[in-house]
C-alpha cells in the first residue's frame, strides 16, 4: 500500500496498526494501518462488505481484531457517540422524544441525578437544532424514519462526545433533512471534534468532507478526499472481489 | 343481596378474607410493574416459564419439612433462580437463543417438581402447590408476600432508568453505561430475580401454575389504557388489584377455588380492556373517529 497522509501522522487521536478484523477468521478489513487526526471529518466509502461498518465497531470496542490494534489516544468510552446503521432500538416502546433526547446527558445525570431545568433546556435546543421544536411530547412510535434519525442526531448533540461515529447516516433520508443534519456535522466539525461517517453519496461526500478512507477490504486509500475519490482507486475498490471463500488459506502477511 | 352484603361484609365479617385481600394489595403493588416490564421486554411468555420452574424447589422443600412456607419459598426462589441463570449462561456461551434455553430448562424443572410431589405426597397435596390457598394464608405469609413487595418495589425506583433504557436501546446502554457496558446484564439479572421473587410470592395464594396471571394479565390489559411507562405500571397495579378483589367475592359467594377465580377476573379484565381500551384496542381499530386536521 502506498503511504497515505495518515501514516505521517504523529500522534493521531485513533491509531489503527497493522489491523485485521472479520467474522469467524474471515478478514473483513485487512492489514489497514493509518489514524484519524484530532478535529478531522473523514467519510469512510466502498462497497458493500467492504468492512465499513466493522471498522467502527472495532473503533467502539464492540469486536475484537483478529490481529492488530486500535489506539484511542486520550479517549475513554465515555467520550465517543456511535450512531449504528441499525441500532437495536424498540421503535414502539412507551417513550417520547424528550425523553430520548434527554437519554444523551446519562454521563453527567447516571443513573440517580436528577435532570434539572437547564439539561431540559439544551435538549430543547438540541431538539431545534435538528428541527424537530413542538416535537417533545410526541411519541417515538408515532416519528417518521427520517425524524426518528433527527431525534437520534439530537442526543449525539448532548452527548458532547470527542469523537463520534456515524454510521450511513443518511440512508433513506430525505434532501431536506440531510441537509440538515450535514449542518450539524459540519458544526461538530467546528467545534474540533472528531467526526468518522460510513457514507454512499460520493457527491456528499466530495462536497462535505475533507478526508475520505476508501475501503474495499483492503484500504486503497486514504488522505485528502479529491485524491481519495480519484477513478484510479474507485476503479480498484470496485474491483474487490466480495467472495467467501470457506476453504481460504491462512493469511501470509501476519505469519510472524 | 345488598352491594354491602355482596362486596363490603364477606371482608368485614371474616378474618381470613381481609388477610386474602391484603395479600392480594401486595402482590398486585409487586407483580403489576414487573409485569409491564415483562411485556416491554417481550419476555411474557419467560414468566410463565419461570412459574413452572420454580416447582422443584417449592417440591424439594415440600417434601423436607411438609407444608411450610419458608421451606417452600426458599427452594422455589432457589429452583427459579438456578433456571434463570443456567438459560442466560447457555445463550451467552453457546448459540442457542435465550428463549429456546428457557423453554428447555423449565420442562426439566416442572417435570420433576411434578415427580418428587406425586412420589411423596398425596393429590391434596400437589393441588395445594400447584393451585394454591390464598384463602389460608397467615401472618408468615402475608409477611413474605408485603416484604417481596417492598423489596421489588424499591429495587425498581433504583434500577428505574437503567432497566428502561435497557429496554429501549440496549446497544446505547452498553455505550454510556459505564462499568465497562455490564451494567445492562446486571439489570437484566435484577430484573430476573426480582420475576423469580414476585413468581414465589404468588405462588402460596394462588399456586404455582397461576402465579403468573397476576402478573401478566393486568400488565397485558394496561397496555391498553396506557402509553408511558409510569401510567402503566399505575394501571397494572389497579387492575390487579381489581382483579384479586373481584375474584375473591366471585370465590366467596359461589364456592370456587380462589386461584382460578381471581386468574379468571383477571382474564376478563384482559378481554374487556382488549375490546374497550382506549388505546390501539379493537374499539379504536373499528371506530377511529373522524381524522384531524394535522
Amino acid at each position: 500500500m502506498a503511504p497515505t497522509l495518515a501514516d505521517a501522522l504523529a500522534d493521531p487521536l485513533i491509531r489503527l496498526t497493522d489491523l485485521t478484523l472479520g467474522y469467524r477468521r474471515h478478514p473483513a478489513v485487512h492489514h489497514l494501518s493509518g489514524g484519524f487526526r484530532e478535529g478531522s471529518l473523514t467519510a469512510v466509502v466502498g462497497p458493500n462488505g467492504a468492512g465499513k461498518s466493522t471498522l467502527l465497531k472495532a473503533i467502539v470496542g464492540a469486536l475484537r481484531p483478529l490481529d492488530g490494534r486500535v489506539t484511542l489516544h486520550g479517549l475513554t468510552a465515555a467520550d465517543i457517540a456511535y450512531l449504528p446503521q441499525q441500532a437495536e432500538i424498540e421503535r414502539d416502546f412507551p417513550i417520547d422524544v424528550l425523553d430520548t433526547v434527554l437519554l444523551g446527558h446519562w454521563r453527567r445525570v447516571g443513573l440517580f441525578r436528577s435532570i434539572g431545568p437547564a439539561l431540559t433546556r439544551q435538549a430543547g435546543e438540541a431538539l431545534a437544532a435538528v428541527g424537530l421544536s413542538g416535537f417533545e411530547r410526541r411519541p417515538i412510535a408515532a416519528l417518521s424514519v427520517g425524524q426518528f434519525q433527527r431525534v437520534l442526531f439530537a442526543r449525539l448533540l448532548l452527548q458532547d462526545a470527542r469523537l463520534i461515529l456515524l454510521d450511513e447516516p443518511f440512508t433513506a433520508i430525505d434532501a431536506r433533512t440531510t441537509a440538515d443534519l450535514l449542518e450539524v456535522v459540519r458544526r461538530w466539525h467546528g467545534e474540533r471534534r472528531t467526526v468518522v461517517a460510513v457514507l454512499h453519496d460520493l457527491e456528499q461526500v466530495r462536497s462535505h468532507f475533507p478526508d475520505t478512507l476508501l475501503l474495499a477490504r483492503e484500504p486503497i486509500a486514504w488522505g485528502r478526499t479529491a485524491d481519495a475519490l480519484a477513478p484510479a482507486n474507485l476503479f480498484r475498490a470496485r474491483a474487490m472481489a466480495e467472495g467467501w471463500d470457506d476453504k481460504a488459506a491462512l493469511c501470509r502477511r501476519s505469519a510472524p | 343481596m345488598t352491594l354491602y352484603d355482596f362486596a363490603a361484609a364477606p371482608f368485614l365479617e371474616f378474618g381470613f378474607m381481609r388477610r386474602a385481600l391484603a395479600a392480594c394489595l401486595a402482590l398486585s403493588l409487586g407483580c403489576g410493574p414487573v409485569g409491564v416490564l415483562l411485556v416491554l421486554r417481550r419476555m411474557s411468555l419467560m414468566g410463565d416459564a419461570m412459574s413452572h420452574a420454580v416447582l422443584p424447589g417449592a417440591a424439594i422443600g415440600f417434601l423436607a419439612a411438609g407444608l411450610s412456607l419458608w421451606t417452600m419459598s426458599i427452594g422455589g426462589f432457589l429452583a427459579g433462580l438456578a433456571v434463570a441463570l443456567l438459560a442466560g449462561l447457555v445463550s451467552r456461551v453457546t448459540a442457542l437463543r435465550e428463549d429456546a434455553s428457557f423453554a428447555a430448562f423449565y420442562l426439566i424443572s416442572l417435570a420433576g417438581g411434578v415427580l418428587i410431589v406425586s412420589l411423596r405426597g398425596s393429590n391434596v397435596d400437589l393441588m395445594h402447590v400447584l393451585f394454591g390457598t390464598i384463602l389460608a394464608v397467615d401472618d408468615a405469609g402475608l409477611l413474605l408476600v408485603a416484604g417481596i413487595a417492598t423489596v421489588t418495589l424499591l429495587t425498581l425506583a433504583l434500577l428505574y432508568r437503567p432497566l428502561v433504557v435497557e429496554c429501549f436501546d440496549p446497544g446505547f446502554l452498553r455505550a454510556v453505561g459505564g462499568t465497562g457496558g455490564r451494567l445492562g446484564a446486571l439489570c437484566h439479572l435484577v430484573f430476573l430475580v426480582l420475576v423469580v421473587l414476585n413468581l414465589v410470592g404468588g405462588f402460596q395464594a394462588l399456586g404455582t401454575l397461576m402465579a403468573v396471571g397476576l402478573m401478566m394479565l393486568p400488565a397485558a390489559s394496561a397496555r391498553f389504557w396506557a402509553e408511558g411507562i409510569a401510567t402503566l405500571a399505575l394501571t397494572a397495579m389497579a387492575l390487579a388489584f381489581a382483579s384479586g378483589i373481584g375474584g375473591l367475592l366471585l370465590s366467596f359467594h359461589l364456592n370456587l377455588p380462589s386461584g382460578p377465580s381471581i386468574v379468571l377476573v383477571a382474564g376478563a379484565g384482559y378481554l374487556l380492556s382488549l375490546a374497550l381500551g382506549p388505546v390501539g384496542s379493537l374499539r379504536t381499530r373499528w371506530f377511529p373517529g373522524r381524522h384531524l386536521e394535522a
